[in-house]
């Protein structure tokens, strides 16, 4: 009994060590084998290899160098019996064998960098946006390819032959796995941060399905950005964490007890996380200081603006409208347009508000964005103009496809004086 | 997770394989099989005899029927089946693409429904 439990310490030892240090491991793998699929095999290679031998030897002193070690010799020694069969593969193996005598690489910056190279590869801009998402919560983020399926409503194949294909392609555009250099960090960075937000967006609100959001999705987008964030100290990672906390702060408030979606107007906002709005503010602040200020720190500003408002009617609308003007000339998109003709009904009325809005649905721009249109409604609704209120709240519903922002839609519809 | 790997031969690409060829690609799969079934990645692992070997049963209002068959419309058959242990839907295809026979026809990877309680 007693080599029982001694066994069954060592296994859970083992899997503590696969979450806190398979990633790392996984990226050194890719860095030293080059493959994805070869480094795959290698890391389960080497978490058995463990199971198998540290039983007598006892856990080694370092035990991600000796994962990396004992995962790079047994994928050369798979690829050398294949090479018996497909004789091609020798060349491979030889130069793999030649590269350093030692690859464990006990220097820490090294297998921070090798996280880096690992985010920055699968976030690469020559893949498409599904597939960097997909390979980014596989191989950075430990997710199986079915919880992805699961939490992005898309059949598992689909998103296994995403996976597979972004690796092909990685490999035939011979894209290095490397971090980018200066010249090229910014430009790379934002496609990291994209998908992070992607990632994010995706669990807060669901484009689709029966729930508001999605709360697997958006703990590894601020898990990612952490890392990001310890890994490389940008403005923009802090921007985007921040704005990423201040959104989640309000995540008890958005949902009330039926499931339905509470709009930040009518939040109960005593349920707003204070450890995580005081943590989003720290770093909007740490952003602004470093005076290189983004679209991501531009939002955590607005978003602060909001948490720190005790009710909607306290809140700085000026304030929001100037980050907005600032916001919009960084990034012109109509959703900022949206947003900022939203926070000008609040601060001037509803009048001037839609104004802004019909004019940007005259350009066609959010002609098939649910929230326009339910934005509109409302501002109809607020000047007493039920009927167009009425065609607004339709048209909303025929483009919302997540059940709680329709039954809300349905309920405001509904809740019009007839005639 | 547990995934049936469906192996199907194409006649045409077995036959045009030169013999130490196919004894190459043989030996490799043995040799792949017996050292995922030691890591207790590969559960079951069977060849089926030729497709001409073929029965199937049906019962329709009541009466049994037995049949010869089936054969297929297409020349693929099916040549045998694995059963294997991944992580996910990517670990088995790695896995179903490191046996020879997808070069040799087509491996359908199916994932296994949880088992009866």
């Amino acid at each position: 009994m007693v080599a029982l439990s001694a066994q069954a310490a060592l296994k859970a030892r083992i899997d503590t060590l696969y979450r806190s240090e398979s990633r790392r491991v996984l990226a050194t793998l890719i860095r030293l084998l080059g493959d994805f699929d070869v480094a795959e095999e290698a890391l389960h290679d080497a978490f058995r290899a463990a199971v198998e031998q540290w039983s007598s030897t006892g856990v080694p002193d370092n035990p991600r160098a000796w994962l990396v070690s004992a995962g790079r010799f047994k994928a050369i020694d798979r690829l050398r019996r294949n090479a018996r069969f497909q004789g091609d593969f020798e060349s491979i193996v030889q130069g793999l064998a030649a590269a350093d005598a030692d690859p464990a690489d006990r220097d820490f910056d090294q297998v921070e960098d090798d996280r880096l190279r690992l985010v920055f590869t699968c976030c690469h801009p020559a893949l498409a946006p599904d597939a960097q998402i997909a390979l980014t919560l596989r191989e950075v983020c430990d997710l199986t390819t079915e919880e992805i399926a699961r939490a992005f409503l898309v059949p598992t194949p689909t998103v296994a032959q995403r996976i597979v294909r972004a690796k092909h392609r990685l490999r035939d555009a011979g894209i290095p796995y490397e971090v980018p250099g200066h010249a090229e960090l910014p430009q790379r960075l934002d496609s990291v941060l994209r998908v992070i937000f992607l990632v994010f967006n995706e669990g807060y609100s669901a484009t689709a399905g029966d729930s508001i959001e999605r709360r697997d999705l958006t703990g590894e987008a601020i898990r990612l950005a952490r890392l990001l964030l310890t890994l490389l100290q940008d403005a923009e990672v802090m921007g985007l964490l921040a704005l990423m906390l201040l959104h989640t702060s309000r995540r008890a408030a958005r949902v009330g007890a039926d499931g339905d979606l509470v709009l930040l107007p009518e939040q109960d906002r005593r349920l707003w996380d204070r450890a995580l709005i005081a943590e989003g503010e720290a770093l909007v602040q740490r952003a602004m200081a470093t005076r290189r200020i983004g679209v991501y720190t531009l939002q955590a500003a607005i978003a602060a603006e909001h948490a720190r408002a005790t009710t909607s009617a306290d809140t700085d609308w000026s304030r929001i409208i100037a980050l907005y003007d600032i916001l919009r000339r960084a990034d012109p998109s109509p959703v900022i347009e949206l947003n900022r003709a939203v926070a000008v009904s609040m601060r001037d009325g509803p009048q001037p508000g839609l104004d802004l809005i019909d004019a940007l649905l005259a350009r066609g721009d959010l002609a098939d964005y649910h929230l326009a249109h339910a934005a509109r409604a409302d501002l109809c609704e607020r000047l007493g103009r039920f009927g167009d209120a009425r065609s607004a709240y339709r048209r909303a519903l025929a483009l919302v496809r997540q059940t709680p922002e329709r039954r809300y839609l349905e309920q405001r519809l509904s809740g019009l004086p007839s005639r | 997770m547990k995934y049936l790997l469906l192996i199907y031969n194409d006649p045409d690409r077995l036959g045009a394989m030169r013999k130490e060829e196919f004894d190459r690609e043989l030996a490799h799969c043995y040799e792949r099989a017996h050292e995922l079934m030691a890591e207790g990645r590969l559960l079951s692992s069977e060849r089926l005899q030729l497709p001409d070997t073929a029965t199937t049963v049906r019962i329709r209002d009541g009466a049994m029927s037995v049949t010869d068959g089936p054969f297929a419309e297409t020349k693929e058959y099916l040549a045998g089946f694995n059963v294997i242990e991944a992580r996910d839907l990517n670990e088995a295809i790695r896995l179903a693409a490191g046996f020879p026979w997808a070069k040799t026809g087509s491996v359908e990877v199916r994932p296994i429904a949880q088992s009866l309680p």
